[in-house]
């Protein structure tokens, strides 16, 4: 939210105007913050439309990836190789809960998995703050991607397109995963009615299990990404889990392109709002959510109830 | 013991003026009793939507939040009499739950809960934002109360019990209204509302209708011990307001068992008592909160004064 996401140059005043490049510049800074909000809210989505589980620790998965991640740098871990191992090893740990945690409430009414995961992330933001204390705790910004470049319409910090560019990977990846694997069709399948899958021979509680410990990789690489920005601190997943429920109930649950949609918009919302009142820009996204709640209460994408 | 709870069973609200009247003579301290009552009026107030209309909400920090700023503010920056400040509490948090009602009634199962959430993050935002009102970051400071006047007699507000009192009679008149109203044809539409939806639309009813009215209704009683928390605390911490102080209702709920009435005074006292030991012993004693929270929901669904309740009376 520093940096280009801040208020506009002091030499824009009110009576000028803002000029066209200002506001596409703010505009792409928009689509950087949706980048991390399309990681967060994909793995959201993915964990609800398989399991109809609201995870409540999503945003304490997104602090752990940001704190996981300055203690492998810390360790002289490689920037691009933690990318890599953040996710694996908190999704791991997402494995662990759904098995252990998560599978006895299957079948209990829906609440019960939502408030498991409440409590869960109470225990895991005290875990925290026992082993890296209270404070928040900064993380270097790789060499690489430090700086900024020109885009044709000004100069725009590298690592903010390397965010972009990062979502577009996942979000590709993705959907080959889900569209073009077998893998994919048994998700989409258990998505669809998980009882004929198990009749049809596919064991569908480790389906679950993986996509689980998917989502919660998701938010972990979201923590990662956003640590550079932000620093990593235990109460940074709590207005993250609001912003993505938002993200959410914008695009409709358990819509994969709804989530990456609504991101955007998010995010371009977010950024707009702050070139032209700064003090709004939190508040911007409510706004919307209110909108599309009183227009079309199941969300962009959503289906009717 | 089977006759006894049969009888608080059926005369709940003498009950809990008895306990009421009993419970700062058997607290450690009158403060800490206050605190037992407020907590368990709030957790009341949202068990009201969660344990009996089936809705589970968690943006209640915004409406005990709306009732101890309005209070606070009507004796801060308004210097209001003291029973004038605690009634702007019920009202400020019916008229937020309305707001927010109005968006929320409107989505479904799973979705009401994160609505709420971002609607309250949102009043939080605009709570943190308004400094000249709320004192931002930092709570709203002064909310002292140095004498209640009652006409015909003067009595100090800094005294602890006298405190007490005030709390106590507040929050009784409030247990009996809602024991008043789940007793009453809409508590009946409510739990039909949550057994079944379909069959009780079927029947007629205005099924957003009731539902806002009970959100309206927890919003009234969350923010009247929103106005005691204030004037008990004689500040109103921004905290009042934050996400940990919806995650607290549900976790009071859940603890002392949401099936029943008294269920959520239980998980108060439960939940304090955790807090004030475990503090002793640890700064960490979140992590024992949530580790029993997170116990309740796996084994003991019906918490403690439910799980007490069927060992003694299976029905």
């Amino acid at each position: 939210m520093n940096g280009i996401c801040a208020a506009a140059p002091s030499w824009v005043t009110a009576e000028m105007g803002f000029p066209l490049e200002l506001i596409a510049l703010q505009a792409v800074a928009g689509v950087a913050l949706g980048a991390v909000y399309v990681l967060l809210a994909i793995g959201l989505s993915l964990i609800f439309g398989m399991l109809t589980v609201v995870n409540f620790a999503h945003g304490a998965f997104f602090m752990l990836g940001a704190y996981v991640g300055v203690f492998l740098l810390a360790g002289g871990m490689p920037f691009w190789l933690a990318m890599v191992v953040v996710p694996l090893a908190v999704g791991s740990m997402g494995l662990v809960v759904e098995r252990f945690l998560i599978r006895p409430l299957y079948g209990r009414p829906i609440d019960d998995p939502l408030l498991l995961t409440f409590g869960l992330a109470y225990v895991v933001v005290e875990l925290v703050r026992i082993v890296a204390g209270k404070q928040g705790i900064p993380m270097e910004m790789p060499e690489a991607l430090q700086g900024a470049v020109d885009i044709g319409i000004g100069f725009f910090p590298i690592y903010r397109l390397f965010l972009i560019g990062v979502a577009v990977a996942v979000v590709a990846g993705l959907w080959l995963l889900l569209e073009r694997t077998r893998y994919g069709l048994i998700i989409r399948a258990g998505a669809q009615d998980p009882l004929i899958l198990r009749v049809l021979g596919v064991q569908v509680a480790r389906v679950w299990l993986m996509v689980f410990g998917l989502g919660t990789g998701l938010a972990a690489l979201a923590g990662f990404l956003a640590a550079p920005l932000q620093g990593a601190a235990p109460e940074m997943g709590i207005p993250v889990l609001a912003e993505a429920f938002v993200v959410t109930v914008i695009g409709g649950m358990g819509s994969l392109l709804g989530a990456v949609v609504a991101a955007l918009l998010v995010g371009i919302a977010i950024s707009l709002t702050g070139l032209f009142a700064p003090e709004m820009a939190k508040l911007s996204i409510f706004a919307l959510m209110a909108l599309v709640l009183m227009v079309r209460p199941q969300g962009l994408f959503g289906r009717a109830a | 013991m089977h006759g006894l709870l049969e009888a608080v069973a059926r005369h709940r609200v003498l009950a809990a003026w008895a306990v009421l009247a009993v419970l700062p003579f058997v607290a450690p301290s009158a403060a800490l009793a206050s605190l037992i009552v407020v907590m368990g009026l709030y957790a009341l107030g949202f068990n009201l939507l969660f344990g009996y209309a089936g809705l589970l909400s968690f943006g209640h920090s915004a409406l005990i939040g709306a009732g101890g700023y309005a209070c606070g503010i009507a004796i801060v920056h308004f210097g209001w009499p003291w029973w004038a400040a605690i009634l702007t509490g019920p009202a400020a948090g019916g008229l937020v739950a309305l707001a927010m009602g109005l968006l929320a009634v409107r989505t479904r199962g799973i979705y009401f809960a994160m609505v709420t959430l971002a609607l309250s993050q949102c009043v939080y935002y605009v709570a943190l934002k308004a400094e000249d009102w709320t004192g931002g970051e930092n709570g709203l400071r002064g909310v002292n109360l140095t004498t209640i006047s009652l006409g015909f007699a003067q009595f100090s507000g800094i005294d602890p019990m006298t405190r007490y009192t005030l709390v106590a009679v507040s929050a009784g008149i409030g247990l009996a209204f809602v024991s008043r109203v789940l007793r009453s044809p809409f508590g009946a539409a409510l739990s039909a509302l949550r057994e079944n939806e379909a069959r009780a639309r079927a029947c007629g009813y205005d099924i957003n209708r009731i539902r806002l009215q009970a959100f309206v209704l927890s919003g009234v009683i969350s923010g009247l011990a929103g106005a005691l928390y204030a004037i008990q605390l004689s500040v109103v911490p921004i905290e009042t307001m934050h996400y940990a102080m919806s995650g607290l209702a549900v976790m009071m709920a859940i603890l002392g068992g949401m099936n029943t009435f008294f269920g959520p005074f239980v998980g108060a006292a439960v939940f304090l008592a955790i807090e004030n030991v475990g503090a002793l012993w640890t700064e960490h004693w979140p992590l024992l909160a949530g580790a029993v929270f997170v116990a309740c929901v796996l084994f003991f669904r019906e918490g403690v004064w439910g799980t007490l309740l069927k060992r003694v009376m299976p029905r």
